[in-house]
């Protein structure tokens, strides 16, 4: 046995092409898109279609997330937007906060007495709970005036939800679809209690004037959609090669031989549950930093954006980009969220049968669930198995291909077909 | 030679069927076993129990050195603790390389952290170049192993085995599908692995038992029929009555 059998190590970046070809295309879009911008280049693409980029660009990151849990760890998880949405509501917390008690300084400003803390922290609170009936703090708010406080509950707090969820339900072997409409389950709870007025976060009306960072009011909007949209280019960027080195080496080998044969994967001694909780985690982790750069640049975060549906949603990008591969969740939800938003927003032109009008804004998701259908059944690579056809990959495809010992040596040539 | 591995007095029924039946089991280090029987004698429940993939109803695995119990340990646990299986399907993952394969098998720690920044040395590599070239492999380490014929999946999952580096090895039905050449070879890596090892192997065809030349026993309805060597096995009324007469 010579070793040139064997793989040599060569640099992560030249091992993986596909890596760096993202972060290529990346590189360019995030330049080009910025020279087209109203804030620091020409003028071509409006503001709010900056936003809409930079949104869609946390939409891939989430992508992402979902590709690694479900694409490659087998858990198809239907919660993972309910995670997204805490992201979002942890720093809408301080966003508002902040900008808030500027705003209640300031009229404080006028009166005779410098103002207590007492009268100040009640203004504030007056201000954000006013529409749910109340004037004081929820504790959940106790750190939403430290930035770095509420920075970490990004992470923390959807990273500890997955935790306890993932370890409750991975620890009694709860799989599959069982597993699937626990998380819907779980997102569905969340912004039910969301819902009430007395969760704390304002119930419907939720979190709003997230656009707006506190004390850069002189700052254009044409210029802070920029910052988000650059945040959210570096954040995907980040995301994609943190999400390529786990799933390049003996890590990603385990977690696709667990979606593959977890029973299998048991007895060559690997703890199962282990790496499918350090996977869910990691993943509500990723999704709670793509929700909160997401919302910033929506402007408003309520609790219908963790409905069951917002997940499912998800799951679909993936599926039609192309699960199993990270750039095609990226194209997945990059496209599939773009489109939708022409749809839906009303610039698809309506197509009228005489009989009956087909008006874009309703038939977009009929569209969408059928393509879904026929991804599912007839492409099921998705997007992203285009590329096969360019860089010809070609992957033996039989999982749970029994053939009986006796008819064993068929396999070979099925092999070699 | 101390015992690595006594089974006593278990039984597992399902839905009322009791498929293993106060069955009992003694194997010693570094010995090599064969177990026979007829389809459903419960050979293969035998070996679930004793991975831990069926908790029996009742009776004791006791495992080890320090005689450990292995009904309360989780299935990773006790392919840690050094028992190695192979299935009656070669299951191997078909979706990733044979380097891949051989590579995840190898004995190392198995928590996710260690995993995630691992990396294999030089070493790490000729082990699984060695054990490649000792399953017939070595000019297939980067063929997707989905690809490769049922033998050589059969073989390669020996290979995983192997390098796991188990004390105890337990190979169902490993020469099912083979031809006769790979079944030598078969016998030859099996004999090998015995000699630093316990193994124990499940099979129907009898040409390949008198080939490992070891002592045999037969199951029959979820308990020991006869045990010694395969003449005085087959000498034995019940025997042939129960599954040579068939
Ligand atoms: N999970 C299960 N549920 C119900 N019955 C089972 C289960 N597993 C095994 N059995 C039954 O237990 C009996 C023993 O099965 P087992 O697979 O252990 O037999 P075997 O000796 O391995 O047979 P073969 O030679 O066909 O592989 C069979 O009758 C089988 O139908
Ligand atoms: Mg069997």
């Amino acid at each position: 046995m010579t070793d040139a059998a064997l793989p040599r190590r060569q640099p992560f970046a030249l091992r993986f092409p596909s890596v760096m070809i993202f972060l290529a295309i990346l590189a360019l879009f995030t330049v080009g898109v910025t020279i087209l911008s109203e804030g620091f280049g020409i003028g071509v693409i409006s503001t709010s279609f900056i936003k809409t980029l930079g949104k869609t660009l946390c939409l891939c990151l989430v992508a992402l997330a979902m590709d690694l849990v479900w694409g490659y760890c087998g858990i198809l998880s239907l919660g993972h937007m309910a995670f997204f949405g805490l992201g979002g509501y942890a720093i809408g917390m301080w966003l508002m906060y902040a900008r808030t008690e500027i705003i209640v300084l300031e009229s404080l400003a006028a009166a005779p007495l410098p103002p207590t803390p007492q009268e100040v922290s009640d203004g504030i609170a007056t201000q954000i709970f006013g529409v749910v009936g109340s004037s004081e703090f929820p504790p959940i708010w106790a750190f939403a005036h430290s930035l770095p406080l509420q920075l970490a509950a990004v992470v923390i707090v959807p990273g500890l939800l997955a935790l306890v969820f993932g370890w409750l339900a991975f620890r009694s072997r709860v799989t599959g679809v069982y597993l699937s409409i626990l998380t819907q389950a779980m997102t569905l709870a969340l912004s039910l209690h969301l819902f009430q007025n007395d969760s704390g976060l304002r119930g419907n009306n939720g979190l709003s004037g997230l656009q707006n960072l506190p004390g850069l009011d002189d700052v254009p909007q044409a210029t802070v959609s920029l910052w988000f949209f650059w945040a959210s280019a570096l954040a995907l960027g980040l995301g994609y090669v943190l999400c390529a080195w786990i799933v390049s080496g003996k890590f990603g080998s385990v977690i696709r031989a667990i979606r593959d044969d977890e029973a299998r994967v048991r007895f060559l001694g690997y703890p199962v549950e282990a790496f499918k909780l350090v996977i869910f985690t990691l993943t509500a982790v990723i999704a709670g930093i793509a929700g909160a750069l997401y919302y910033p640049q929506a402007g408003i975060i309520n609790p219908a954006e963790i409905a069951p549906i917002a997940s499912i949603y998800l799951a679909v990008w993936v599926a039609i980009g192309g699960r199993g591969r990270l750039y095609g969740a990226v194209i997945g939800a990059a496209f599939v969220s773009l489109v939708s938003t022409w749809f839906t927003g009303g610039q698809a032109p309506d197509i009228n049968l005489g009989v009956y009008t087909i008006s874009w804004v309703d038939w977009w998701t009929v569209l969408l669930g059928l393509s879904f259908v026929a991804v599912t059944l007839y492409a099921p690579k998705g997007i992203g198995g285009l590329i096969d056809l360019i860089t010809e990959r070609k992957s033996p495809n039989r999982h749970g291909a029994s053939l009986g010992p006796d008819q064993g040596s068929l396999r070979e040539q099925e092999a070699e077909k | 030679m101390s015992t690595l591995l006594e089974v006593s007095g278990v039984s597992v029924s399902f839905d009322g069927f009791k498929a293993i039946n106060n069955l009992s089991f003694q194997i010693a280090e570094r010995e090599l076993r064969a177990v026979i029987g007829p389809n459903g004698a419960g050979k293969t429940t035998f070996m679930d129990i004793i991975t831990g993939k069926t908790k029996p109803d009742e009776g004791r695995v006791i495992y080890g050195d320090k005689s450990v119990s292995l009904l309360k340990m989780s299935e990773s646990k006790i392919a840690q603790a050094g028992v190695g299986r192979k299935f009656q399907r070669p299951t191997v993952f078909e979706d990733q390389s044979v380097f891949d394969n051989l590579m995840m098998a190898l004995k190392k720690t198995r928590g996710p952290l260690a995993v995630l920044f691992f990396k294999p040395s030089a070493e790490d590599n000729h082990k699984v170049a060695d054990l490649a070239e000792q399953i017939g492999l070595s000019g297939a380490l980067h063929r997707k192993s989905g690809e490769l014929s049922h033998g050589q999946k059969q073989w390669l999952e020996i290979g995983m085995l192997l390098a796991q580096e188990p004390r105890l090895l337990l190979v169902d039905e490993p020469a099912a599908g083979m031809t006769p050449a790979e079944r030598e070879h078969t016998t030859d890596i099996l004999r090998e692995a015995a000699k630093t090892r316990a193994v124990v192997v499940v099979e129907h065809d009898m040409e390949f038992v008198r080939r490992l030349n070891c002592k045999v026993t037969v199951l029959h309805e979820g308990s020991v029929l006869a045990e010694g060597s395969l003449d005085h096995v087959t000498k034995n009324e019940q025997v042939i009555e129960v599954y040579l007469g068939r």
